[in-house]
């Protein structure tokens, strides 16, 4: 990482360099991608292309790149990720849930992997594929979805220059999936650092019902950037429970969007788990646009080393009777930093709105950062909003009563921060899930010698 | 098996223990008694091993052992117990697994072969009888939203499990009703045994009643002002501790 920062700095006028070796990789990738045939898809990828060499990458003087500093990654010059060979099915064991029985899509270095998939059967009214099958076999029908990605930043035109294979999940309306749909995205490590972009479309019609899984892991020590765009629809009354659980490499960086559109009585929710990573950023946006939807982010970053993790997080009360409630809790050690922003916007018309935000950082050591940050804007004047952010230390008391029982100082920690994180977990409607989460977070917590460093 | 020679304890540069001699042979319980701010606690907390004590003079040896050399886990694995005034409410910390690691973390440290789930709980269970717990309190987080009855019940509980060689019991019976009260006593007197000794620390006469002790101490101005039999805590009880004081005064 250290090399990596180095090497940022020393390269002004580095963002014209940056844009010259996408434009390449583009030039390069173009005939090759899925869906090359297609023009729209063409043309949507050059329009990516064309927004990069404007935008470039986010800098630490746009507010909402304020804390987290993408420098690393821009120095990187990536090579997009060519379709890799096949892992043999034993290197998938590490990133599943034992005891989960789900329909699962694998994809190697962002490309479908049917070798390692296992989508089971599924219901009528349910359309669950890789993008890429899709964009070969009826690519009109993707258009809308993979069209209408507002391209805020370097992140999302890069995505978009190099768009290539993802998940498409579709259910008719009043169809409920009962078993949840697990996607594991693994990048396997190349010689050079490889830019990984995954897409996911998930469409529930009215009264739908589904629960899907997100996980994001690394073989091997190969270095690059997973991008990650989920984009969600939920008709009135629908229902989405969204895992996502980010344990890739240190030398792995990732930046992920989710865009959930709610309908009337609609309910989303997400538990978002960051573990793994250099930088890690998700931007979780969901707007409710009908009458009595409820959103639900619960969120849980663990962070040691240099890692650097940051969620900015909208939910948008655009119709009245909304609810939401949000939780989200950080665990730092080492010299590692967290970023949390979550905004909440409450728009004129937006009455009856009842939020509520919760932001708790636990610092293992003296070098650790976080910052966090409510951002309420309300334009209506008969809601309930409420916010509240700590950052704290583990509690000595509790420290000495788990001593005095005989139980070492470092064991002790991992009992304490992992029941700092119990809360968010035992929101998930997956014991398999919840299970393996549990063992996770003590493995991950940052072990006594990198916590505790001495003045 | 616990000798504590001259002992003197400042907190925050603050003198409270000023020289506090006290042997306690096996199978012995010791009492020590003493109006609000004498050192009682700081007596306790000193030999548990917390931090924020700072020894500036004396020993405290157990089982030949420097104690004051061994950190909190080690002095709890070689076999001290304190029972806390105030248990500490551990949320998410579930009382069951946290039981199970202290529990292993001793027979480890004794050369024992740790148990497995299923010896755990039959040992879990015997136990709970020892001060009629109830099974859904093994489910819950340590201490949290437990009656104050319940947490004293659980500590209780502790001590059965981690069978120690001495058991400190700071203020037990604080906030108890009398029904609660004989409870954990009886599981105290359960424990008695001619290996294992206690030292009860208590601002009344009445866990006494329970709790017989061999000897009573009365710690008054970081002292221990008057030494002797069970009936040195009724006189307390009829005096109150105002006599004691006096009788500091004119022993020194």
């Amino acid at each position: 990482m250290s090399a990596r920062a180095g090497a940022a700095t020393a390269v002004p006028g580095g963002a014209q360099a940056a844009v010259e070796h996408y434009l390449g990789e583009h030039t390069r990738s173009a005939g090759s991608l899925p869906g090359a045939g297609t023009a729209w898809l063409r043309e949507l990828r050059e329009q990516g292309i064309e927004r990069f060499a404007d935008l470039g990458f986010p800098s630490t003087r746009d507010e909402h790149w304020r804390y987290t500093s993408v420098a690393p990654i821009a120095a990187q010059r990536l090579r997009v990720a060519l379709p890799a060979p096949v892992p043999a099915p034993e290197a998938l064991a590490p990133f599943l849930f034992p005891g989960l029985d789900a329909h699962r899509l694998v994809f190697v270095n962002g490309r479908y992997a049917a070798e390692l998939s296992a989508p089971g059967s599924l219901p009528d009214g349910v359309h669950l594929d890789s993008l890429a099958q899709v964009l070969a076999a009826a690519p009109e029908r993707a258009r809308p979805a993979l069209s209408g990605l507002a391209l805020r930043t370097g992140f999302d035109a890069l995505h978009q220059a190099f768009l290539a294979d993802g998940v498409w999940l579709e259910l008719a309306a009043g169809v409920a999936l009962a078993r949840p749909v697990h996607l594991v995205h693994l990048g396997v490590g190349a010689a050079e650092p490889a830019l990984a972009n995954l897409r996911t479309v998930i469409s529930l019609g009215a009264r739908a019902e589904a629960r899907v899984i997100e996980s994001f892991g690394s073989l091997g020590s190969g270095a690059g950037l997973t991008t990650a765009v989920t984009t969600v629809v939920l008709a009135e009354g629908a229902a989405l429970e969204h895992f996502k659980l980010q344990e890739e490499a240190a030398t792995v960086d990732h930046v992920a969007r989710v865009e959930v559109r709610q309908g009337r009585d609609s309910r989303y929710t997400s538990h978002s788990v960051s573990l793994g990573g250099g930088i890690t950023r998700n931007d979780i946006t969901s707007t409710l646009e009908g009458e009595g939807a409820e959103c639900t982010l619960n969120g849980l970053y663990m962070a040691a080393g240099r890692q650097h993790v940051d969620f900015h997080t909208t939910i948008d009360h655009a119709e009245p009777r909304g609810t939401s409630r949000e939780l989200y809790k950080g665990i730092l050690g080492g010299r590692a930093r967290g970023v949390f922003n979550g905004r909440i916007l409450v728009q004129p018309g937006a009455q009856k709105t009842d939020s509520q935000q919760s932001s708790q950082n636990l610092l293992l050591s003296r070098e650790a950062e976080v910052d966090t940050k409510p951002e309420l804007e309300i334009y209506a004047d008969d809601v309930k909003c409420s916010h509240g952010a700590t950052v704290g230390q583990l509690d000595a008391d509790m420290l000495f009563y788990l001593r005095s029982r005989g139980i070492d100082h470092g064991t002790a920690q991992g009992f304490l921060t992992r029941g700092f994180a119990q809360d968010v977990i035992d929101r998930m409607s997956i014991d398999a899930v919840r299970e393996r989460l549990e063992r996770l977070v003590v493995t991950h917590v940052p072990g006594p010698e990198s916590a505790q460093v001495s003045p | 098996m616990l000798e504590i020679r001259d002992l003197h304890v400042e907190v925050d540069g603050k003198p409270i223990l000023k020289g506090i001699d006290l042997t306690i042979r096996a199978g012995e319980v010791h009492a020590v008694m003493g109006p609000n701010g004498s050192g009682k606690s700081t007596l306790s907390h000193v030999l548990a091993g917390r931090e924020g004590y700072t020894v500036t003079r004396g020993s405290v040896t157990f089982e030949g052992k420097d104690l004051l050399e061994m950190a909190p886990e080690i002095r709890a694995r070689e076999g001290i117990f304190l029972a806390f005034q105030y248990p500490v409410e551990i949320p998410g910390v579930n009382n069951t697994y946290f039981l199970k690691a202290a529990v292993n973390a001793g027979r480890k440290h004794r050369g024992l072969e740790e148990l497995d789930a299923m010896d755990f709980m039959q040992l879990v269970r015997e136990k709970m009888k020892v001060v009629k717990m109830k099974d859904d309190l093994l489910k819950r987080s340590v201490n949290e939203g437990f009656s104050g009855g319940e947490k004293k019940r659980n500590e209780i509980f502790q001590m059965a499990m981690l069978e120690p060689k001495l058991a400190i019991l700071d203020e037990t019976d604080s906030g108890l009703d009398i029904d609660a009260l004989k409870i954990v006593a009886d599981g105290v007197n359960s424990l008695r045994s001619p290996e294992r000794s206690m030292l009860v620390v208590t601002h009344y006469q009445r866990l006494l009643e329970y709790i017989v002790p061999d000897q009573v101490h009365v710690l008054a101005g970081g002292r221990i002002v008057k030494s002797g039999d069970r009936t040195l805590a009724l006189e307390l009880e009829r005096h109150g501790y105002g006599w004691i004081e006096q009788q500091g005064v004119t022993a020194a």
